[in-house]
């Protein structure tokens, strides 16, 4: 099993619904998330592209973070997902460096967070928040060895980009352009 | 310090960039905050969904609240049985527990003890703060009669106010968003085809093959249903064509964007009827069968080429051609949309005309992936005594002005409480809904003017909005999270009823506002007018005359009625008549002729921006609705200023950076009260600077909003009246940049 995630970038409209609902979802403090809206424009006036992006932890396959980690807070799960032991993280922050998304942050209760595909859902045979709230529908989610999840079938439709391969992690969100 | 939360910003990135963050080290001195932990000021079942529609904006998604195991609400998610939001909602509704966590909230009944707008108040009792209202609403009706009060209102709980009101002895219960917002256009739908647009909009988008859009920046405007059926257009390859001198969001999601000259949409309306009528492009047996005015339109038109509209708009005459003949090809299944905020440059319902006229050419009135005829339940009215006959309404403040407007103009009763020649009757009391007028009408300066001939100013709300600081009674509300309201039953393609009911009891000295508008009627010798003791007594005897329950919503939430008429569309051969003078789709209009105005729309070359200046023009961003969202800590996380949009060749002449604090002064020298942020940005004509609407608070007590962004309000002081119905036109107005000071 692979858990992966895509990415519509020709659906998102950036209303940011993913990040509060994450946070509501996931009981994040106000001023935190673990997943946000980037938004990137390309060209003058007007001849112009606009491309947005509902991003989060890459669960990447070879990651930095589990790597660098010194307690062994940070570990895979199954279907890939990268995850944060609360109890056995001491808030070093190697891992926050090492991480080329910048997708964990420190929780004021003194641990590492970030996105966990919303494992506590999967579970219960659930979406990720985010991927349920979506309005656009922008965003797909499964496991990349069913070759009838609804990521599977989206790759094989769409063109995709992944965002800084050139860093080796081998990342599992997907943008489709 | 950069933190995580410039992540979440989608403002301010530069041309290809990605968003730079705050990293490691840096992040941890945020160690030391603390976890916001919910408070827990009131509690309901613990573990419960709770079912509820949004308030947040007119749309009205109905979701499920969730408690957590202790009864503190946790979560909001969308009602996958409800056709506004299928299960999915937008940032507002997931965020709509903010309203409830904001601390800054009202908490107690308040009752004014110095003068109009000290903003001294004493904390009341509720029996204190309605007595003293009834005293002087009485006061008011025995010098001036009881048609002198007026209700403004926006939101579920207007209308116990308004009946209310009703019962007193007024109808003039006005809603903002109708001379301040979508007016013009349900005025033109009515002149043409003799039904409204209404809300949600009867956009059949989900079908539809061409969507073309003037000014409407669907998806930074999240009306939920629509969104999502534009993104499943989008998926289905349809066109969309987008009108805005900026590169909005769903810009740049279309096949075209024309980046218009501002205030010149009526001569490219007129181009593009143009192109479908001498192409032979237009629906012929639709057009025959259905529409009156044909001859005289296409003659109208003769000399409005694309290449005349051109060297108005600046669009290029292929590109007008061009996209003519894609909405022709898309045609019956294309929508030029009517928008929403229409009130713009003062001839907008000409403008809307305009639109309604090229709807009806390419046949999509009433035709699927066009306009559907939607349908909603009837709830019967609880019954009460028969309402008093008023002898006056607003429209003898101003005789013979405005008679086509459809609904009460907001605008006008505030200018009617200001005593002139002019205004033949004069309001002397404004019981103020969920709205705050201060942002919301115009001209600041002269709502103003209007309060301070005011006898009383009741405000109801559940934030200390600017309104409130003008009140002399501030009611608070509790939110739509701890109350019962009416049942929703917007129209939709099927008919649709949902169940707001509370998921936990109300905080702190608040009250829901049926129960005000009750309390106050029985002090005013109403009470028969309500005559329930609690609002479930209400809801349960409607929702049983409907075949369901209150237990039985309380489970479910939605319920689906069957649709009374089998006529979502037509087919084009039906036999129709049209609510009109004519009977027919008016493409040339009997009801605006007899008032004296232009049976056809015309062009009229609006004033441009004097040199240094700008055409100020406001928008919306998809996780604020306003005033309404500005203080809540779910929504602010997301975004909690607004920025001014500027041209990087504007920047460069101003010495104008990213990120540098500016404030705006208008063509009349008024300048901004705040500052707000610059935004350089290719997005944006060089004639013109974007703001979203709703920031640049100056109510203390509102802690996150306080002064955070500018309002474009303060900078709307010249206002170009709609003389067919009394639309405010707030885009004439221009500013240039204040630097060097904060």
């Amino acid at each position: 099993m692979r858990y992966a995630m895509a990415i519509d970038t020709k659906k998102c409209v950036g209303c940011s619904d993913c990040v509060v609902a994450c946070q509501t979802e996931n009981n994040v403090p106000i001023g935190y998330c673990r997943d946000w809206i980037v938004e990137s424009t390309d060209g003058t006036y007007p001849q112009l592209e606009l491309e947005l992006r509902s991003e989060r932890c890459n669960h990447c396959k070879n990651s930095p973070c589990v790597r660098c980690c010194p307690t062994g807070a940070s570990h895979y799960e199954q279907g890939g997902i990268v995850m944060v032991d609360h109890e056995e993280c001491i808030g070093c922050g190697a891992c926050i460096a090492s991480c080329p998304y910048d997708a964990r942050y420190p929780h004021p209760d003194g641990y590492v967070d970030k996105c966990t595909f919303c494992q506590h859902r999967l579970l219960s045979g659930l979406k990720p928040a985010c991927v349920s709230v979506c309005p656009t529908k922008c965003l797909y989610f499964g496991d990349l060895d069913d070759p009838n999840s609804d990521v599977s079938k989206i790759l094989k439709k769409r063109k995709w980009k992944r965002l800084i391969p050139e860093a080796g992690t081998d990342p599992q969100l997907y943008f489709l352009i | 310090m950069k933190t995580r939360r410039q992540f979440i910003k989608i403002s301010a990135i530069s041309a290809g960039g990605l968003a730079v963050a705050g990293t490691a080290w840096s992040l941890l001195k945020d160690l030391s905050l603390k976890d916001e932990l919910k408070p827990a000021w009131t509690k309901g079942e613990p573990n419960a969904h709770i079912p509820t529609y949004c308030e947040i904006c007119f749309w009205k998604c109905a979701g499920w609240v969730h408690t957590d195991e202790e009864g503190r609400i946790q979560k909001i998610i969308g009602n996958d049985a409800d056709p506004h939001c299928n299960g999915r909602l937008c940032p507002r509704v997931t965020g709509g527990v903010g309203m409830y966590y904001d601390e800054d909230r009202l908490r107690k009944p308040l009752i004014r003890t110095q003068e109009r707008g000290k903003q001294v108040f004493k904390e009341a009792s509720w029996d204190e703060a309605l007595e003293y209202i009834a005293k002087k609403m009485k006061e008011i009706a025995a010098k001036h009669g009881p048609e002198s009060i007026a209700l403004f209102n926006h939101g579920s709980g207007g209308s116990y106010f308004g009946n209310l009101l009703k019962a007193f002895g007024s109808d003039s219960i006005a809603a903002p968003s109708f001379s301040q917002c979508r007016g013009p256009r349900e005025v033109a739908f009515d002149a043409t085809f003799g039904e409204l647009v209404l809300s949600p909009e009867r956009t059949d988008i989900r079908d539809s093959r061409c969507l073309v859009l003037i000014g409407s920046h669907l998806g930074e405007n999240m009306h939920n249903g629509q969104v999502q059926e534009m993104s499943d257009a989008i998926d289905r390859g349809a066109t969309i064509i987008t009108v805005d001198p900026r590169f909005s969001t769903v810009a740049s999601k279309s096949k075209y964007w024309l980046p218009i000259k501002p205030s010149t949409d009526i001569a490219l309306l007129l181009a593009w009827i143009h192109e479908i009528i001498y192409n032979d492009w237009y629906d012929k047996p639709y057009v025959e069968k259905y529409t009156h005015g044909f001859e005289e339109l296409k003659a109208h038109v003769k000399n409005y080429t694309p290449d005349w509209a051109y060297g108005i708009t600046g669009i290029d005459p292929n590109v007008i051609y061009e996209t003519a003949r894609e909405m022709a090809k898309a045609s019956p299944a294309v929508i030029v949309h009517p928008g929403r905020h229409v009130t713009w440059y003062g001839d907008d319902t000409q403008r809307s005309r305009a639109v309604a006229i090229l709807n009806a050419l390419l046949g999509s009135w009433g035709r699927r992936g066009g306009f559907y005829s939607p349908e909603k339940a009837h709830i019967e009215k609880y019954p009460v005594p028969e309402y008093p006959k008023p002898t006056k309404t607003w429209r003898d403040s101003f005789p013979g002005k405005f008679n086509l407007a459809n609904e009460v103009v907001a605008s006008a009763i505030s200018e009617a409480s200001i005593p002139s020649e002019e205004n033949k009757f004069q309001f002397r009391g404004w019981i103020v809904y969920g709205t705050n007028l201060i942002f919301t009408l115009p001209d600041q300066r002269k709502t103003i003017k209007a309060i301070q001939n005011l006898d009383l100013l009741v405000v109801i709300d559940t934030m200390p909005m600017e309104i409130t600081g003008w009140a002399d009674v501030v009611l608070p509300e509790c939110t739509y999270l701890e109350r019962y309201d009416e049942i929703r039953v917007s129209p939709h393609r099927e008919p649709y009823i949902a169940l707001r009911a509370p998921a936990v009891e109300p905080a702190f000295d608040t009250k829901p506002a049926w129960w005000m508008a009750k309390g106050l009627a029985e002090k005013l010798g109403l009470g028969a007018y309500f005559p329930y003791n609690d609002i479930e007594e209400m809801l349960d005897w409607q929702l049983k005359k409907l075949g369901s329950s209150l237990n039985e919503m309380k489970k479910i939430g939605v319920k689906k009625l069957v649709r009374e008429n089998d006529d979502l569309y037509f087919n084009g051969l039906d036999d129709i008549e049209f609510n009109t003078n004519t009977g027919k789709i008016e493409l040339y209009s009997t009801a605006f002729e007899a008032e004296g105005f232009d049976p056809m729309p015309k062009y009229t070359a609006h004033e441009t921006p004097p040199d240094g200046y700008f055409w100020l023009i406001y928008g919306r961003a998809p996780m604020h609705t306003f005033s309404r969202t500005a203080n809540n800590p779910n929504l602010t996380d997301l975004m909690d200023e607004n920025t001014v949009w500027v041209n990087p060749s504007v920047a460069k002449v101003y010495g104008l950076q990213n990120d540098q604090y500016v404030k705006l002064k208008n063509q009349d020298g008024i300048v901004s009260e705040t500052s707000i942020k610059v935004r350089v940005t290719e997005r944006i004509r060089f004639d013109s600077v974007y703001m979203v609407h709703g920031f640049g608070h100056r109510q203390k007590q509102m802690k996150r909003s306080y002064r955070r962004g500018a309002s474009d309000s303060d900078l709307i002081t010249k206002v170009l009246v709609d003389p067919i119905m009394g639309g405010t036109g707030m885009r004439g107005n221009f500013v240039t940049f204040v630097t060097g000071e904060e």
